[in-house]
């Protein structure tokens, strides 16, 4: 209400008008933030394959291979962004939508959609609005596969942040979702993904 | 034993299960916290000091950064609300609701909307809510309230949680947390399909961008902002930073700090309402800025308490935490942080809260772990003083009387001959001392031989 707008307002202002002396902004370097790397790695790419798995996530650089992986959990039909279908051409015994059909949204297994980076220093997965087709098809199912280029990856979160641009729902992935809430015990899996795989493409 | 403050009763008559179950976990979460941090940073101190004085300027220059954050959210496309206090920020969203048709809300976590009971609220209005954290929704089921601000069922063990999901009809009992979990995944599933709104709260706001962040493991904000086509952020004003780049401090403190996690799983940056290409998500977002006594606590000497990230390291760090549990503290913010807020926000119910920062040795453990380096110990101390200046009697019970130390500490003359004194108890028998507290404390020790008021008269004899 605009009465409560101005009432906050006039209430803030009463308060600060007394302070004698204002705290200035501190001005910090990136590197502040920047953690401490957990090896040597010869590229973004192993520093990022190594955090991903540190965060119980799971690194793949072949479709064939992810394929297989799909195959022996069980894991055969499943959601793929339009634009990514093409990856997966002469694959046999999955079963990809290309259309999420959301009276299906429980039994889609796994969902592939595009990554907009990767973070080296911690595996994180950044999805955007703008690059992820369908919001569900990254979240519902238990396997969700981000399709990540390689030249993406970069090395920390301000360099990521700086990719922002204006897109309304950025979302930082670090591994599977989880819970401990029952007696600090990890359980993965709880709303979202129960197996967050990043596929790293070079083109 | 026998003990007047209330705290204090609270944790002699804990049930052992539930003492243990909170002092465990939260030393494990202060032990993950101490070796992520100096793990990965060589001075982690150094993150923290910056990140505190990055809160205390926005804090200090709130009027601007607030105006221009709401500039921000109207350019993105999302609509700003302004509230004044609990009935007001609860008459808001069932507007909101009544407005666009809905019926039905999953809400993820939010300490905000458990201090102006908006549950309820909205349920006494013909509203169905639906809780969809794992430990909000089995406390939801319970009808009882978080005793952590991030792990809220700490009090509670899997036997427990099996009965009431036996009971709820969710399945036959079963204690296994996996079982636990598969079947909360399940059951909420199809609220999140069912309902027209998801509410969150915020943890961070970025002022430049207009960007709400929020911070979870589970994934349940996504969920509440997939499914729906209305989502509401209930955010305090507090929760500003200046830019965009000030949120990589604070990503980087709240999940090392919290669960020792090097980062949560999920960092969500929401700005508005979703992209037009994209089929699911929200088309109406609403941000509802509350105040409900922040501004108070603002012109207050406390108001570095503003600067909480909501982590819930110093809960976990506090000595008295760890033995009292969290609802030993009566109110929405338990531990060290709500020592010093909850009797702040309690308005003119201060009195009653009054005793909340007694519930404290002063260790400075609080201080020493806050990702926004708030001088608890200090906000206590000042909080202490205030309830004496009110007379809060809430305050005083179980605290001796001080009157003659305090006579006796102003007074020089009598101070040297009460010194003087002091030498007559080496000659009697002190276990003696008709005095309850004198009695006990001998007990189990012996007082030692007194050989003090020789100072004095040393000095004088050393400046001739």
């Amino acid at each position: 209400m605009s009465s409560d707008r101005e009432t906050i307002f006039s209430a803030i202002r009463a308060a600060l008008d007394p302070l004698p002396k204002r705290t200035a902004k501190p001005d910090w370097p990136t590197e502040l933030v920047i953690s401490n790397p957990s090896g040597t790695f010869d590229s973004l790419k192993a520093q990022f394959a190594d955090r991903l798995a540190f965060a119980s996530g799971r690194y793949y650089d072949s479709v064939p291979v992810l394929a297989d992986f799909l195959k022996a959990e069980g894991s055969i039909l499943g959601y793929c962004d339009p634009t990514l279908i093409s990856l997966f051409e002469g694959i046999e015994g999955l079963e990809i939508d290309t259309d999420f059909d959301d009276s299906k949204i429980n039994d889609y297994t796994f969902g592939i959609t595009r990554a907009t980076a990767g973070v080296a220093e911690s595996g994180t997965i950044m999805l955007t609005d703008t690059d992820t087709s369908c919001r569900l098809g990254a979240l519902a199912p238990w396997i969700h596969i981000a399709v990540l280029n390689e030249a993406d990856i970069v090395p920390h979160f301000p360099a990521a942040i700086e990719r922002f641009g204006d897109d309304p729902s950025i979302i930082f992935a670090t591994g599977p979702s989880k819970t401990a809430d029952v007696e600090g015990i990890l359980i993965e899996g709880v709303h979202g993904p129960g197996i967050q795989i990043a596929l790293v493409i070079s083109k | 034993m026998k003990t007047k403050q209330q705290i204090d009763r609270t944790a002699r008559d804990l049930d052992p299960e539930v003492h243990d179950s909170n002092f465990m976990g939260a030393k494990l979460k202060s032990e993950r916290r101490y070796n992520t941090l100096f793990r990965d940073y060589d001075d982690p101190n150094k993150l923290r000091e910056i990140a505190g004085n990055v809160k205390q300027h926005t804090l200090e220059h709130l009027d601007t950064y607030l105006e221009q954050a709401e500039e921000s959210f109207k350019r993105n496309g999302a609509q700003v609300h302004y509230a004044i206090d609990d009935a007001a920020v609860n008459a808001q969203v069932l507007r909101i609701m009544n407005e666009t048709g809905s019926q039905t809300m999953v809400k993820s976590k939010s300490m905000l909307t458990e201090e102006v009971h908006m549950l309820d609220y909205l349920e006494k209005n013909g509203k169905t809510v639906v809780e969809t954290d794992l430990g909000e929704f089995i406390l939801q089921i319970d009808g009882d309230h978080p005793s952590h601000i991030v792990t809220p069922i700490v009090h509670k063990n899997r036997r427990g949680i099996a009965k009431s999901f036996e009971r709820e009809g969710l399945g036959d009992y079963n204690d296994d947390p996996e079982t636990i979990t598969r079947r909360a995944r399940k059951h909420l599933r199809q609220k999140y399909i069912d309902a027209e709104v998801g509410l969150t709260g915020g943890n961070f706001v970025s002022a430049e961008s207009g960007r709400i962040v929020l911070v979870t493991n589970e994934g349940n904000a996504r969920f509440c902002m997939a499914a729906n086509k209305i989502h509401i952020a209930v955010i305090g004003i507090e929760k500003l930073v200046p830019t965009d780049r000030d949120l990589g401090l604070f990503i980087n403190l709240i999940g090392r700090s919290g669960t020792g996690q090097q980062v949560t799983v999920y960092n969500q940056f929401i700005s508005g309402p979703k992209k037009d290409s994209q089929p699911h998500g929200p088309e109406q977002m609403h941000v509802i800025f509350v105040d409900n006594r922040r501004t108070e606590v603002l012109a207050s000497d406390c108001r570095e308490i503003l600067r909480c990230i909501r982590c819930g390291a110093c809960l976990n760090v506090c000595p008295i935490y760890r033995q009292s549990g969290g609802h030993a503290y009566r109110s929405v913010y338990p531990g060290p942080v709500g020592a010093v807020l909850s009797p702040l926000l309690a308005g003119n119910r201060f009195p009653e809260l009054a005793d909340l920062p007694k519930a404290s040795s002063l260790c400075g453990a609080c201080n020493e772990v806050c990702p926004v380096n708030i001088p608890i110990p200090d906000l206590l101390l000042r909080l202490r003083d205030k309830a004496k200046r009110e007379g809060a009697k809430e305050a005083m019970k179980g605290t001796p009387n001080l009157g003659m130390w305090a006579t006796l500490c102003s007074q020089p003359t009598m101070w040297k001959t009460a010194l003087s004194m002091g030498h007559t108890m080496n000659y009697i028998p002190t276990e003696m001392i008709p005095h309850p507290s004198a009695k006990s404390w001998q007990g189990a020790r012996k007082l030692p031989k007194f050989e003090g008021g020789e100072f004095r008269k040393w000095f004088k004899k050393r400046a001739k």
